[in-house]
């Protein structure tokens, strides 16, 4: 990024975020990101299998105690981040510039985000009420069905966005009481490891969600094999879909295959809260 | 008159006495051999395969039922295929309410001769199919019935839209059930089926094969084939089933699950459970007892939901105990047409064969094994009922499903301890919870990882209520609002 005459610019390193930390690669390896003409612009970390590993351990212990936390709560918290987002447009306006976007694209991409981010927030306590139901059963009982978070879910996000891809996925995913392991776009991983900052800054619990650059091709089978991952969030095709799904079997891994244009509108919705919820029914005799 | 009320004084001494009270098998009128039900039709098998149906309770044959071979599911799947594109697919949702209607009050009215060959086929007692199976099937059929004009209701801000064929792979522990459970709400939501029964028990459905004739439900809209592991397979397979719903165990939901990858099938699973029955000192202990009872000994513990892990509260582990093999000392176990039977035949050898291997490790690993004592007849396959206790949560018979008459105890001390207990487990579809303390029971039903929670009850199903597991119990929910999605594309 240039730099003005009198001052060496600091570079930004950037690292993957993990338990609320930010470490570096285990592996102690990285990358590098080019802008759109070939040019190197920042290193990013090149995950290991064995980040993803810890990254799940860190979800998988954060999973029940925000599950726990009231839907208001996560709401406030979602808002929060959407607000953290907001003050720092101008950071990521530049790393979007930066990964290739115009100016009219990223503004776009960063105000969608920022939207959906308020969209997911005031669903926090809403989705309930909506998909639940109090069944009417041919007996003394009473009896209600009430959706819950599946547990941990690994979100791939797609290549061709920064930010937006990343966020649609992330926001219904945790909102429902989810935490997650993300990957993000290989070729654009500068605004997923800074919205790691982000969240870091708007009391999202550590291990609630944990973000991860480096390369699919090396981490899609740990992502589907993993048997302590309850869902996968993904975009794919071909053979990789193939992997994706059959690997998804060892642990009847909800499988959760999303090819859609995040920056349109429409492509937000309570929908996509309920495909990492399962469904519980409960049964009570009704008598004295 | 002194007299007269010393000979009329009860005497409870000895037990209680029942005379033979055999349902007569009579409406039930079997013919020789089964073909396959494709396209409206009675059709043989193109290879003229036929295998013997048994009734495991006499290991006598029942029929012949014939074999389906990969061009025969070809035929069937083009014939559900041509029936959703040409008619079913078309069909207004009022209309194909009232055909489902139909097959509702037909199977009401033929109760009777469903619930006896269920029995026949399945070595279930009759009391359970005359009780259960047939009026929850025929429920089943009527609660779908009423979503097929209402789906707009259903799905806020989207429209359903159907998916084409549904290819449907069903269990022996509850075969026409299971069927309904499939077929209803697939018609509802406008797809056509392909199903295919289990192995040991194909009558029941292929007599609502017949049924679904005299409904005059157009050809093709339910195709009925039967079959072993290789006819489902060649069903998951075929490039024109747009859905596989598949019940059974979850080493082949697995496999299914691996084969359908990289297709654009979308699939639900209903698989294995190894469900936690929890019961708290403060529980009403008798009601406890009785609900044990029926968690594991319902349907010969045939169920994927059976409650086959108990957990008791140490302090009332003693008590609990006592009365447990009481009341296992008065279950009656034999002839499943008898009406006062409690517990039946085992639904094959090779099931019983698999019993008796679990049961044999449960020894070995230093399980201490309690078995009613009672007789049970010489023709057959036959497993008493029983107790392991001295076991834990790494026993095999602890962790492994067994699909039969087997509960293993455990005892705790804390609510957060059991919770902990009860979700170390891959398997997430059930579970029961017994306290008189109903903060206890939001509390522990919450946190436990299952699809279904049966608070001071167990076993208990409607049409209206969604049924599913969590992790490898499987994905998706059958019964209810929630049971229309898996069968629907949201637009």
């Amino acid at each position: 990024m240039a730099t003005k005459a009198n001052r060496l610019e600091i570079l930004k390193t950037y690292k993957l975020y993990i338990d609320g930390k930010f470490p570096r690669s285990e592996s102690g390896r990285h990358y590098l990101v080019k802008s759109k003409n070939g040019n190197g612009i920042a290193n990013a970390c090149l995950a290991s299998r064995k980040d993803l590993r810890d990254a799940i351990v860190a979800a998988r212990k954060a999973q029940d105690a925000w599950a726990a936390r009231s839907a208001y709560n996560r709401g406030q918290i979602l808002y929060r981040i959407a607000e953290m987002l907001e003050g720092r447009k101008a950071q990521f306006m530049e790393e979007m510039i930066a990964q290739g976007y115009t100016v009219g694209q990223a503004t776009n991409e960063l105000q969608s985000s920022i939207d959906r981010l308020v969209h997911y927030a005031g669903w926090s306590d809403k989705y309930q009420a909506i998909f639940s139901a109090v069944n009417p059963v041919d007996s003394s009982h009473f009896n209600f069905s009430v959706p819950e978070a599946m547990g941990v879910v690994g979100i791939l996000c797609e290549e061709k966005s920064a930010l937006i891809g990343l966020v649609s996925l992330i926001a219904p995913a945790i909102v429902g009481g989810n935490t997650c392991v993300v990957l993000s776009s290989e070729s654009k991983p500068l605004c997923a490891s800074t919205f790691g900052e982000v969240l870091h800054a708007s009391d999202v619990p550590a291990g609630v969600v944990n973000i991860l650059t480096g390369s699919r091709a090396e981490l899609i089978k740990t992502y589907a094999s993993h048997m302590d991952v309850n869902a996968l969030v993904f975009d794919a095709s071909g053979e990789s879909l193939k992997t994706i799904q059959s690997e998804a079997a060892a642990n009847v891994k909800r499988c959760i295959h999303l090819m859609d244009d995040w920056s349109q509108a429409k492509s937000q919705s309570p929908y996509h809260i309920m495909n990492t919820q399962e469904i519980k029914t409960t049964w009570h005799p009704i008598g004295v | 008159m002194k007299k007269d009320k010393k000979e009329h004084a009860l005497n409870f001494e000895t037990p209680f006495q029942y005379a033979p009270a055999p349902e007569s098998t009579a409406p039930v009128k079997l013919k020789e051999r089964y073909a396959l039900f494709i396209d409206g039709k009675f059709q043989a098998p193109s290879k003229g395969i036929y295998l013997p149906s048994i009734n495991p309770a006499t290991e006598e044959t029942l029929a012949l039922v014939a074999v389906a071979d990969e061009s025969d599911v070809n035929k069937a799947v083009k014939a559900a295929a041509n029936a959703y594109k040409g008619v079913w697919g078309k069909l207004p949702g009022k209309e194909r309410a009232k055909y489902i209607y139909r097959i509702a009050r037909i199977l009401q009215e033929r109760a009777r001769e469903f619930a006896i060959l269920e029995t026949m086929n399945g070595g279930k007692p009759i009391r359970e199919s005359r009780d259960i199976d047939i009026p929850l099937a025929a429920a089943h059929f009527f609660y779908y019935a009423g979503w097929a004009d209402k789906l707009d209701y259903a799905f806020p801000g989207r429209k359903a839209q159907a998916l084409g064929v549904a290819g449907q792979i069903i269990p022996w522990n509850f075969p026409l059930l299971m069927a309904a459970w499939k077929i209803a709400p697939a018609l509802a939501t406008g797809n056509t089926v392909v199903l295919k029964p289990a192995e040991t028990t194909p009558l029941t459905a292929l007599l609502l094969a017949e049924l679904i004739q005299e409904a005059d439900l157009p050809p093709g809209v339910v195709n009925i084939i039967t079959g072993a592991g290789e006819t489902g397979a060649a069903i998951v397979r075929h490039p024109l089933v747009n859905k596989i719903a598949f019940t059974g165990s979850t080493e082949v939901g697995k496999l299914i699950q691996r084969s359908l990858a990289g297709t654009d099938k979308r699939y639900t699973l209903e698989l294995g459970g190894k469900a936690a029955n929890i019961i708290f000192e403060d529980a009403a202990l008798d009601q406890a007892v009785e609900g044990i009872i029926n968690a594991i000994f319902f349907n010969q513990g045939h169920v994927c939901c059976a409650g086959s892990r108990l957990f008791v509260q140490e302090s009332v582990a003693d008590q609990v105990m006592r009365k447990l093999r009481d009341r296992m000392s008065t279950l009656r176990i034999g002839d499943p047409l008898d009406k006062n039977t409690d517990i039946g035949a085992i639904n094959s050898k090779e099931q019983l064969q698999k019993i008796q291997g679990l049961v044999k490790k449960g020894i070995a690993e230093g399980g201490d094994m309690y078995q009613a004592d009672c007789s049970i007849p010489k023709k057959g396959f036959w497993f008493k009922p029983t107790l392991f206790t001295g076991v834990s949560a790494s026993s095999t018979i602890v962790k492994e499903e067994i699909f039969g008459p087997v509960l293993s105890i455990q005892t705790f001390r804390t609510a957060d301890e059991v919770i902990e207990k009860a979700n170390n487990t891959p398997y997430g579809l059930s579970g029961g919870v017994w306290t008189d303390k109903g903060s206890k029971i939001f509390k522990v039903s919450k946190q436990l990882k299952a699809g279904v929670v049966w608070a001071n009850t167990y076993n208990k199903f409607d049409p209206t209520s969604p049924f599913g597991g969590y992790k490898e119990s499987g994905l998706g929910r059958e019964g209810g609002l929630h049971g229309l999605a898996p069968y629907v594309h949201l637009v």
